[in-house]
């Protein structure tokens, strides 16, 4: 039986082919870490593959020496009525964005303080259009963005530069909700009063 | 079968086997290629199942997490938990501060967040399961897809629909060059990326515009994803 050659080619072929099934796993799940993995190595306590930065030192791009940029506050300490670069439409629109996701859920978006986690229980943070903060510098905000007030939490996931942005959208918004009907343009008077009241132009 | 033997001039025939083992013979063989035919085909569908693929597989999470409550119920934005998705290869999973901004203050005494609220005061991670894991020498980038048009539900499926996250699609190769060989049949406008509810009109005609417009190409070379 064992003289016979096509036999033992075919069942040695067999044997290979089958010993392939296990050449997929190693090369699938590598020795190396995925972001948020889980590490077993003994001197990580926290089972954490992310490291905190060891304490003193400074990564690369996070030296916040930028007061102003970093904590919205003028060289005298106060609030910054200053913007620490310049507002465009462009900037504006960013602030827009990034205010509906990060904002809107508890002040709302006309920023009115009745978001949907208000609603839903949280408690009602003052309305943007209140004279204490129609009147609050936009380095007033950005302050509050990064180091939270009252019950809201500080949100560091927002960026320095979208914190300004965010500002200069809230400082928008609050015009926006005082406006005089006379001081916007006229093509988009219309356009603007249709949106909102729809029974207004009705002839 | 025969064997013929030679014997001074003589010539015997001795019969071996009896006939019926030629039709088990060609029945032996007919079989051995259904056989081989079947294993292969249950090979097959066994690399596309469920099982394997972990396709619509529900795991078990330290907390019930919700999707459909939080986006299609509060209206809140992919990006407010999982804010690196822009700029970043992975789209992150959201530390326990971000659950406890709202957390703080409602459902505070929900027994089912209790493992966030322990997380909170001990500093300790939650132990989320992956859920969409990739083999190891597939490189995904958020990012690059999110800023090209490509919306999140577009791989991830009706997440706002989803009570308990699963995986939407089979996350195999040929699923992949689906769209990398024809982005024109899946991009979207960059600014409804993050919306759940969007569907094209003439996807036909969009796409070839966007396609243009994004300057989006077909990659379908190994090194796209593999390095």
């Amino acid at each position: 039986m064992f003289t016979n050659r096509p036999f033992l080619s075919a069942a040695c072929a067999l044997t290979l082919l089958a010993a392939l099934c296990g050449c997929d796993q190693k090369m699938r799940y590598q020795p190396r870490y995925q972001p948020s993995d889980q590490s077993d190595f003994a001197a990580f306590e926290d089972h954490r593959t992310g490291r905190p930065t060891i304490e003193g030192t400074v990564a690369r791009g996070q030296l916040y020496a930028d007061t102003l940029l970093h904590t919205g506050k003028a060289p005298d300490g106060s609030d910054s009525s200053e913007y620490p670069f310049s507002i465009t439409r462009e900037v504006l629109e960013r602030g827009q964005q990034r205010f509906n996701i990060s904002c809107s859920p508890c002040h709302g978006r006309t920023g009115d303080g009745n978001g949907m986690i208000v609603q839903r229980g949280m408690v009602q943070p003052p309305s943007y259009h209140d004279d204490r903060l129609t009147t609050a510098p936009p380095g007033y905000i950005v302050n509050v963005i990064g180091n939270g007030f009252g019950r809201m939490f500080k949100q560091p996931q927002v960026t320095v530069r979208d914190r300004w942005a965010i500002a200069a959208y809230i400082k928008a918004l609050q015009i926006s909700q005082n406006a005089d009907p006379a001081e916007v343009p006229p093509e988009v008077r219309d356009q603007a009063t249709a949106a909102t009241r729809p029974e207004a132009v009705k002839p | 079968m025969a064997v013929h033997f030679e014997d001074g001039g003589k010539r015997f025939v001795t019969q071996l086997f009896s006939k019926s083992a030629n039709s088990l013979a060609r029945m032996s063989i007919i079989i051995g290629v259904f056989t081989l035919a079947g294993a292969g085909a249950v090979g097959a569908l066994f690399y596309r199942s469920p099982y394997y693929t972990n396709q619509n597989v529900v795991r078990s999470q330290p907390v019930p997490f919700s999707h459909e409550h939080h986006v299609a119920g509060l209206g809140i934005d992919c990006r407010f938990c999982h804010f690196n998705v822009e700029t970043s290869a992975y789209a992150g999973i959201p530390p326990t501060h971000v659950c406890m901004t709202c957390h703080s203050q409602v459902w505070t005494e929900a027994g089912v967040l209790e493992p966030v609220r322990e997380s909170y005061r001990t500093g300790e991670s939650i132990e989320w399961q992956k859920v969409h894991r990739l083999a190891d020498y597939a490189y995904f980038n958020h990012s690059a897809h999110i800023n090209k048009g490509v919306g999140c539900a577009s791989c991830h499926g009706q997440v706002d629909d989803m009570r308990l996250m699963f995986q939407n699609e089979t996350l195999q190769m040929s699923w992949c060059l689906e769209c990398h060989r024809e982005p024109e049949r899946f991009v979207r406008p960059k600014d409804e990326v993050f919306n759940m509810a969007w569907t094209a009109v003439d996807q036909k005609a969009l796409g070839a515009q966007l396609v243009e417009e994004y300057d989006i190409q077909s990659k379908v070379t190994c090194t796209t994803c593999h390095r």
